[in-house]
Formats: structure tokens, sequence, C-alpha cells
């Protein structure tokens, strides 16, 4: 029988692997919004595993709210990855420096 | 082996493997297309759990949307994406050590946790049987009753998020024909055209 651990377990692995992409991919935007949607998917796997577990909708509608999160996020994100691009010709986030911050 | 054990496995591995080479991957197209695995995967983990319509939701917006989205600026964007990756191998020890450390934090919470003794009786939205009423039904009685204002403040999210992207990707072109409709709306017949009388056989 597969237990709610099994999936936690997964969860917490690829929630893992998110962070692992993100000190991987220091320069690279486009797989660092990749490892930060993979960290969001694995929260959604631990939130519909409880939610299923305990017999409780809770869980899945607060997954379709991170989920709306997520889809807006990437959208912005890729949005001024774009016109970063634009202004720069290139993409490496060392160099993001425009604003002296 | 039940299917269901089966189907968890392979679930697991699609969703772990996914997610590895979406980071390790070399070039970004692979990785759009492993992190694709990784939500197909996910989305099986929700229909094993029982949350049909979530696991939909999942394919269509993930799959459909951001994966495409994230698909089209790697496509779009002339990057050197070697140049980038370069200096991958450099972070490598760094990250691991994190990853592993953050891992061993994580698995201290598996397996000697209980669910506490009320938490049955604290549950706000009580999932009906499966018999008596679908995932999908269940899930709009409760969003749209108790959290109708939620719905629409993740509507007004998702607005914003739209109306931002626009904005941020918008470029007037000066160097293109445009369509002026005011212009075209404000041309009258007394300036546009005029009426001549030919006499016949002669031509303008």
């Amino acid at each position: 029988m597969v237990g709610l651990e099994h999936y936690l377990a997964v969860a917490a692995t690829l929630f893992v692997i998110g962070i692992f992409g993100l000190f991987l991919n220091r320069k690279n935007v486009i797989i660092l919004l990749m490892s930060i949607e993979l960290m969001l998917l694995s929260v959604n796997i631990n939130l519909v595993a409880f939610s299923s577990f305990l017999g409780d909708l809770t869980g899945q509608i607060f997954t379709m709210f991170v989920l709306t999160v997520a889809a807006a996020e990437a959208a912005i994100g890729l949005a001024i990855l774009v016109c970063f691009f634009r202004n720069r010709g290139t993409i490496a986030v060392e160099d993001v420096n425009n604003m002296k911050g | 082996m039940t299917p269901a054990i089966f189907a968890f496995y392979l679930f697991a591995l699609g969703v772990l493997a996914g997610g590895l080479f979406t980071v390790i991957s070399r070039n970004p197209v692979h990785s759009v297309l492993w992190l694709i695995l990784a939500f197909l995967s996910a989305a099986g983990f929700f229909v094993l759990l029982g949350a049909e319509f979530v696991a939909m939701l999942l394919i269509i917006v993930y799959v459909g949307a951001v994966a495409v989205l994230f698909l089209f600026v790697v496509m779009m964007l002339d990057v050197d994406f070697a140049e980038l990756k370069a200096e991958m191998a450099k972070y490598v020890p760094l990250a691991l050590l994190i990853g592993i450390v953050i891992l061993m934090q994580l698995s201290i919470a598996l397996g000697v946790w209980v669910f506490a003794p009320d938490a049955e009786a604290l549950r706000a939205n009580v999932a009906p049987a499966a018999t008596e009423m679908t995932n999908t039904a269940a899930l709009g009685h409760v969003l749209y009753d108790k959290y109708l204002i939620l719905f629409q403040l993740a509507a007004m999210v998702l607005l914003v998020a739209m109306v931002g992207a626009i904005i941020l990707t918008l470029r007037h072109r000066t160097n293109v024909k445009r369509q002026d409709i005011l212009a075209q709306i404000y041309r009258d017949p007394a300036t546009a055209l005029e009426l001549r009388d030919i006499e016949p056989g002669q031509g303008l």
C-alpha cells in the first residue's frame, strides 16, 4: 500500500532538486524559472497528498491558487526576460545592474 | 505488486527523473521537455490520489500554457547557452552539499509524525464519498461557495499578470505601416473622392 509518506518523500526530493537547480544554474534565468516551477509543483504534490489522505478538499483548492500564482509568475518572469534580452542582448543574470541596486 | 503501486513508482520515477534532467540538461529545449515529463507524472500522482480535476488542470495549465511559454521563449531568444553552462561544474559541490543538507532536514519529518487525534474533526471541507459526488462537483461546491472572493482575487492576479506581460513586451515600431482607425472613421466623401462628368468618347 502506498502511504502518505511515499508522496511526501517524492515531493521533498523534488523540492531539493529545485533548490539544487537554483544553485547549479546561477546564470541562466530560464532554468532558474523552471526550478522555481519544480519547487511549486512539489508543494502542490504535498497539498494534494494531504488533502487526499485526510479527506479534506481544502488542499486541492489551495493547489488551484498555487497553480494560478505559478502561471502568473512564469508569464511575468518570461516577459521581463524578453524585455531584458532586447535591451542587453544576453540573459546572464550576473550582468543585471541596470537599477544600480 | 498491484497496478496502483506500480503506477506510483512509475510516476515517482517520472517526476524525479524529469526534475533532475530539467536542472542538469545542457540544452534548454531538452530541459523544457523534461519539465513536461515531470508535470505529466505529477498529474498521474494526482489521479492516483483521487484529485482528477486538479490533475487535468495541471496538464492544461502547466503543459499547455506554462511549458509552451517556456519553449517559445527558449526558441525565440538567440542565446548562447553553451557559454552560460560553462561554469556549471564549478557550482556542483556547493549545490550538492546544500541539497543533501536540506533533504536530510526534510526527511527528519518523514515517518515519525502522526495526524493529531482531532485532525478528523477539524477538517474545514470534508470531501464527500466518491460514490456520492465526483471530485469536480465537490470542488465546485466548495470553490464557488466558501472561496468565491479568493477565486475572484485569483482572477485579478491573472488579469494583472496578463496586462503586465503585454506592457513589458509591447514595442512600438515606427518603421511599419499600421491601421489608423480614427483616420479611417473621419475620412469623408468630400475630400476622399471626386466626381467628374465625362463626355462620351473623350476620356479624362
